[in-house]
């Protein structure tokens, strides 16, 4: 049940402009998203999210490809024949209406009796707690009451997907990571089908079950945010995301499904290598700062280098170290559970240690 | 305490100053507009006032003594041989024709120029100023000749008959002139423009994507230009439709050279009272009876507005 399918991309592509000026804002795109699921499309600007959300919403037609909703194509449906809802980044709430009757619209619209209508408007005042400012105008409440109201607005016709174009990026910071957590809350109450845009890596870490990172109209990598985060396939997603170190390595030798790795310390690692790697290749490893342990230079180390700089940052520090032999600073990140450590400093020897399996291999 | 509101006293007797100085300096920025409105505006309106008191004179003008005739012959006549007091049908006539024929002006301008204005402001930057300086080409020539071309097209053998007689629609050419409809199509051609623009104003500030959020929740075209474009821009309605309304009451010319002698609108009836009539008092009343109306026309139509607004909130 839970696997069942609510959107579903086929091979969309959407090109703006006229021929000669042409900009592919969506390039073959595939996707599924699965019922009951808060799934993100994370990207920088540009990348096409938007796009996508609004083929999804039927504000915009692809010009190649098919969109299905619930297995049904809806690619050339107009929005008001999709049952698809859409938070806007700008909230787009009626000014001449009340909070209350921006609520009602979209109920209204689909003809619903009158105390239907009273009832899911309660209902959803309830849901984002505004009950006692549903007559206010819209435009005397605050953004992030806006907010609520653009969501309730939204998700009082039940959609069967509800779309989330950037809905937080007005908010400021604490608003924002109160409103991530009340999504959340609401996706789980509503058990609606959640696709959310945003460019806010941390905002889709927390929320998502499942993300999909997109650069120039293609996706990258889908995935949980743990597969994403620690598991990226592409340089782009392990950049984007957190922040990671890049190491060029030499596959030496290949033993079935693995490969000997030669570090630029000249120590040699093993590791799982895809099929087509052959002896020789240079590939990129991805390790995240956090990953990497600070241990005296020899032995112990994968990699050995001298301190640069260290900063500062109250939960953690972090150090940066000139690899030696690959004119190359590797960042290495340090919790201070125990306070600051002054034991290392900028000009000191260090050995760098990465568990094995911090060290991600990248296709690209 | 005292010490405190010995030191707050300076600076709150220098803000009052300030204020104070504020205060004149606005006066004198506006007095010379409030002169012209004194000596332009109200002055003549008392006089009119005065005058639809004071009994007529023989050749025009007044006489400098009291009297309710002007008033009495708004709407009553009294016959010449019998001395029966009748309703005034041709002054009635007129006053509904007038009141007729603005409203359907404002109308028909409501639905020509609604969708003009939307098409001006959903056009991009560039295009958008091109077609507002074509909207305002018809203001650079003189009212009259564009009456007066109006009537070219329409007369007998004008552009439209001679189309339609050389094509065989028809076998007479039409009579359009000297009728209601020629008067009211003139007053449509010169007062569109006036309900265009308003319209276009509201309508430039529309947050197209409320339109967008419409159609999101299940509002089709018609419902979203209803329950959405339509509320958003009544301030646009009603300035247009009382600026096209309170001049087509009061027109002139338009009926003057479209309706030829016996399609008269209040304009012309007052002008008579003023010219060949020699009635100054009852044109006197007449132009204020047609301000009562305008007056009346615009508190209906607000109060109607916010009631409308109060209902869909």
């Amino acid at each position: 049940m839970s696997a069942a399918v609510a959107v579903e991309a086929k091979n969309v592509s959407k090109i703006f402009g006229t021929a000669g000026a042409e900009v592919r804002a969506l390039d073959n795109v595939s996707v599924t998203i699965r019922q009951n699921e808060f799934f993100t499309l994370l990207g920088p600007s540009g990348c096409g999210k938007t796009t996508l959300l609004r083929l999804i919403a039927g504000f915009e037609m692809p010009s190649e490809g098919s969109i299905l909703l619930e297995g049904d194509e809806v690619a050339h449906l107009p929005p008001y024949k999709r049952h698809v809802n859409t938070v806007f980044q700008s909230y787009a709430l009626f000014p001449h209406m009340t909070v209350a009757q921006n609520i009602a619209f979209g109920l209204e619209m689909l003809g619903k009796p009158k105390a239907e209508v009273q009832q899911t408007v309660a209902a959803m005042l309830k849901l984002v707690r505004m009950e006692e400012l549903k007559d206010r105008r819209t435009s005397q409440i605050s953004g992030g009451q806006q907010q609520r109201v653009a969501l309730a607005r939204a998700l009082a016709p039940r959609p069967k997907v509800l779309l989330l174009d950037e809905p937080l990026s007005a908010l400021d910071l604490k608003l924002r990571k109160e409103m991530q957590i009340e999504l959340k809350r609401m996706q789980m109450e509503t058990g609606i089908t959640f696709i959310f845009v945003t460019h806010d890596q941390e905002e889709a870490l927390t929320m998502s079950d499942r993300i999909a990172v997109m650069s120039k109209g293609k996706i990258l990598q889908i995935g949980s945010p743990t597969e994403i985060y620690e598991h990226p396939t592409v340089r782009f997603v392990a950049d984007f995301i957190g922040e990671t170190n890049f190491i060029e390595a030499e596959v030496t030798q290949r033993i079935g499904g693995d490969g000997q790795i030669k570090l630029p310390s000249g120590v040699t690692i093993s590791h799982p290598v895809a099929e087509n790697v052959g002896v020789g290749a240079v590939v990129t490893l991805a390790i995240r700062p956090e990953r990497i342990d600070l241990v005296r230079p020899g032995a112990e180390a994968h990699l050995n280098g001298k301190i640069s700089n260290v900063v500062y940052f109250g939960t953690d520090t972090t150090f940066h170290v000139e690899i030696d032999g690959a004119n190359k600073h590797v960042t290495a990140r340090v919790q201070n559970r125990r306070g600051h450590q002054e034991v290392l400093k900028a000009g000191d020897a260090v050995g760098l240690r990465v568990a094995p399996d911090a060290m991600q291999i990248l296709k690209d | 305490m005292a010490d405190g509101k010995s030191a707050s006293n300076p600076a709150a007797s220098a803000a009052a100053a300030v204020d104070r100085r504020d205060t004149r300096n606005r006066w004198l920025l506006s007095a010379p507009a409030l002169i012209i409105l004194l000596f332009a505006a109200i002055g003549p309106l008392i006089i009119v006032v005065v005058y639809s008191f004071l009994k007529k004179g023989d050749y025009g003008g007044v006489e400098w003594q009291f009297s309710g005739d002007g008033w009495y012959s708004v709407i009553l006549q009294k016959d010449i041989f019998t001395d029966a007091v009748t309703v005034a049908d041709a002054h009635v006539s007129i006053l509904l024709r007038s009141v007729k024929l603005s409203f359907f002006t404002t109308i028909l301008a409501l639905l020509f120029g609604f969708p003009t204005a939307y098409f001006i402001a959903t056009r991009n930057e560039k295009s958008r100023e091109l077609w507002l300086f074509l909207i305002t080409i018809p203001f650079w020539t003189n009212l009259l000749i564009r009456t007066f071309a109006v009537m070219e097209v329409i007369r007998n053998e004008g552009i439209v008959n001679s189309l339609l007689l050389g094509l065989g629609v028809i076998d007479a050419p039409l009579q359009i002139m000297f009728t209601d409809f020629a008067v009211m199509m003139g007053l449509l051609y010169v007062y569109l423009p006036l309900m265009v623009l308003p319209l276009y104003a509201s309508m430039e500030r529309i947050d197209f994507r409320l339109v967008e959020a419409g159609y999101d929740l299940y509002a089709t075209r018609w419902r979203v230009l209803r329950h959405v474009i339509f509320p958003l821009v009544k301030p646009g309605v009603i300035a247009g439709s009382i600026l096209v309304f309170i001049p087509s009451l009061g027109a002139y010319v338009t009926p003057r050279v479209l309706g030829g002698g016996r399609n008269l609108m209040l304009g012309n009836l007052i002008e008579m009272q003023f010219g060949q009539g020699r009635n100054w008092p009852l044109g006197a009343a007449l132009s204020i009876t047609l301000m009562a109306i305008v007056m009346i026309a615009l508190l209906l139509y607000v109060r109607n507005a916010s009631k409308t607004e109060a209902r869909h909130g």
